[in-house]
């Protein structure tokens, strides 16, 4: 369904923090801002919820190191234990100093790299992806917020002029 | 103006009182002669408190304690090894008291010597987050007067040969020890006082003048001052890491005089700089939830408690790099030094590990958890007790060896000690505003907001 969409574009990060402020708290709802860099509080003022990334991040460590403690029990206790340079292949316990380095590291590799992944999942991010840029400006120098229009299309230009817009364009939006 | 609160003023007058009466009954309860030592150790082994006990006073038996070389036993006098073997015991246990005495007084002393080193950190970085912690650091890091005196005594006393504590201090032992000989020319007694008079003149000094620049600042209507601040604190943290990793050798390593690791210095840092940092956050804790220090913020908290999150994963880096080369090399004459612990010290040296490193981590790991002023307080304690530990583990094995309990003596030294730090530190805190006044960064620090 094809929609109708406002974009205001600013030309500072401060003005565009204060319009998205006003334009909260006159209920309009903002479908997306766009900046060139991380605008410092937007997220707050916006009102997006904190991000869980840390949380999976966190499992995904555990997992790691599930992985290393596993696979180091198998192959250096279970399957063969040899005697190599005196080491106490016994028990997993007795021998673990000798596994922290690679337990460590394991642990950092999926926490690291399973986020990573989990972020261009969520962000919707991949190679040969079609740019979502309704404005090329707004990577060099410019802000754009996105709002959409249900015939209020007056009063929203009015607002958004009153809160130091540099430009407003009304575009069809296809999703 | 902060005014000494009654009940924290009282408070820690009792602490000292019952710290040094404990005290004073482990002196007088240690033994005098070898037939005490053996009627000790013999009641204890009847004793049904801990079984873990009564295993030690087994070891005591067998002369497997690798620190008895210590007292020159390799030399062949086979018939007179009965009779060096039970003074060994009884300088053992004369050296208990001794021993929980200095473990509490560098302790203590080394939260003030942490602090002192975070601060000028501080000021050497132009740190925007801190100024309004500055105060409260001076504060602590005023007992680094009267804690660097008693530290400073209780090792003129071993150089009189008060106690046993150090091995290569005795004259006989250095006789029938190559290996003391050969460390002579560093670990003797005239060289070692005047070290550790150095060191500590060094701190003390860089702290007096910096505390007095900082307060001139408050008065002045320039920024000399704070230059001049900054620049003492630079060449300090110059002269603080060479002479802390000096000082480790000679207070701490030295107890163990066969022993030797190159990372020491470090380690003991990092159980110092944690402790430090653990004791700031709780002493603002403590003054904001009183209503001073208004103007700090929880993001001035989750700052410290980020350091102490990070500082605690450090301590068990450094940690366990010290010990894995070494048991993994397994080299003789280094790996006594954890056999010693492994084996008759098991309980502390575990439960450090889990309440240096496993407990932190799980509990400050949380961004929000941080901004906990009780949780911050909670990890504190466990924090400072499993670092007292750590001092415990580094000193007590060398001193007392399997004879070590943690009963009177110790806690009188915490009580001691923790009273006198008590006291000292928050009547400093009394003498001048708690908010630096013409600090350049001090309007940084408090809009301060992470």
């Amino acid at each position: 369904m094809a929609s109708k969409v406002i974009q205001a574009l600013y030309n500072d990060d401060d003005v565009l923090m204060h319009a998205v402020k006003k334009v909260r708290a006159e209920h309009h709802h903002i479908e997306e801002v766009y900046t060139p860099f991380p605008v410092h509080g937007l997220d707050k003022a916006m009102g997006l919820a904190d991000t869980r990334i840390a949380i999976t991040s966190f499992m995904y460590g555990c997992l790691g190191l599930a992985v290393a403690i596993v696979m180091m029990n198998y192959i250096m206790i279970d399957d063969w234990p040899q005697d190599i340079g005196g080491k106490p292949s016994f028990s997993y316990l007795e021998n673990m100093p000798a596994f922290v380095p690679i337990m460590f590291e394991m642990t950092v590799f999926f926490a690291a790299h399973l986020m990573v992944i989990t972020f261009y999942l969520r962000s919707r991010m991949w190679p040969f992806k079609k740019a979502e840029n309704p404005d090329v400006r707004t990577t060099d120098d410019h802000f754009l917020m996105e709002i959409g229009i249900h015939d209020n299309e007056d009063e929203l230009t009015t607002l958004l002029w009153d809160t130091g817009a540099v430009e407003i364009n009304v575009t069809e939006k296809e999703s | 103006m902060y005014t000494f609160s009654n009940r924290l003023k009282i408070g820690s007058f009792i602490a000292m009182a019952v710290g040094l009466i404990f005290l004073v009954i482990g002196f007088t309860s240690a033994p005098s002669t070898v037939e005490e030592a053996k009627a000790i150790v013999a009641s204890a082994h009847h004793d049904d408190h801990g079984g873990g006990h009564a295993e030690a006073a087994e070891h005591a038996t067998e002369d497997t304690h690798g620190e008895a070389a210590g007292h020159g036993q390799e030399a062949a006098h086979e018939e007179g090894h009965d009779a060096s073997h039970d003074e060994h015991l009884l300088h053992q246990l004369q050296n208990r008291p001794w021993s929980a005495l200095y473990v509490a007084a560098f302790f203590f002393f080394m939260i003030a010597l942490g602090v002192l080193a975070f601060y000028a950190i501080q000021r050497a970085s132009q740190a925007g987050w801190s100024p309004l912690l500055f105060r409260v650091m001076e504060g602590i890091t005023a007992y680094l007067v009267p804690g660097g005196i008693i530290v400073f005594v209780i090792l003129v006393l071993s150089v009189l040969h008060m106690n046993h504590m150090f091995v290569w201090m005795d004259a006989d032992v250095v006789a029938h020890d190559k290996l003391l000989q050969g460390k002579a020319g560093y670990l003797n007694p005239t060289f070692f006082l005047v070290r550790a008079a150095i060191f500590l003149g060094g701190w003390i000094f860089y702290r007096e003048i910096s505390r007095k620049l900082s307060l001139a600042q408050d008065e002045a209507d320039d920024n000399t001052n704070f230059v001049k601040n900054f620049r003492w604190s630079a060449g300090f943290l110059v002269f603080y890491l060479v002479t802390e990793s000096m000082m480790s050798w000679d207070w701490i390593m030295s107890l163990d005089p066969h022993w030797f690791s190159t990372l020491f210095g470090w380690y003991v840092f990092a159980s110092m700089f944690v402790s430090g940092i653990t004791v700031i956050a709780m002493v603002s804790i403590y003054l904001k939830s009183k209503g001073h220090l208004e103007n700090v913020n929880d993001s001035h908290i989750h700052d410290l408690a980020k350091f102490m999150f990070a500082i605690s994963i450090f301590w068990t880096y450094l940690w366990f790099s010290q010990f894995m080369l070494i048991w993994y090399a397994n080299i003789p004459e280094e790996v006594t030094y954890y056999i010693a612990r492994f084996q008759d010290y098991k309980l502390p040296f575990f439960s450090m590990l889990v309440m240096n490193f496993v407990f932190p981590l799980l509990v400050l790991m949380n961004s929000d958890y941080k901004r906990i002023n009780w949780f911050v307080i909670m990890a504190g304690i466990v924090v400072l007790f499993g670092h007292y530990l750590d001092v415990y583990n580094m000193v007590m094995p060398a001193t007392v060896g399997d004879q070590w309990h943690f009963g009177i003596p110790e806690i009188g030294g915490i009580l001691f000690f923790g009273g006198l730090f008590v006291f000292w530190v928050f009547n400093t805190l009394t003498k001048h505003p708690l908010q630096p006044k013409r600090n350049p960064f001090v309007e940084e620090s408090r809009q301060f907001h992470y």
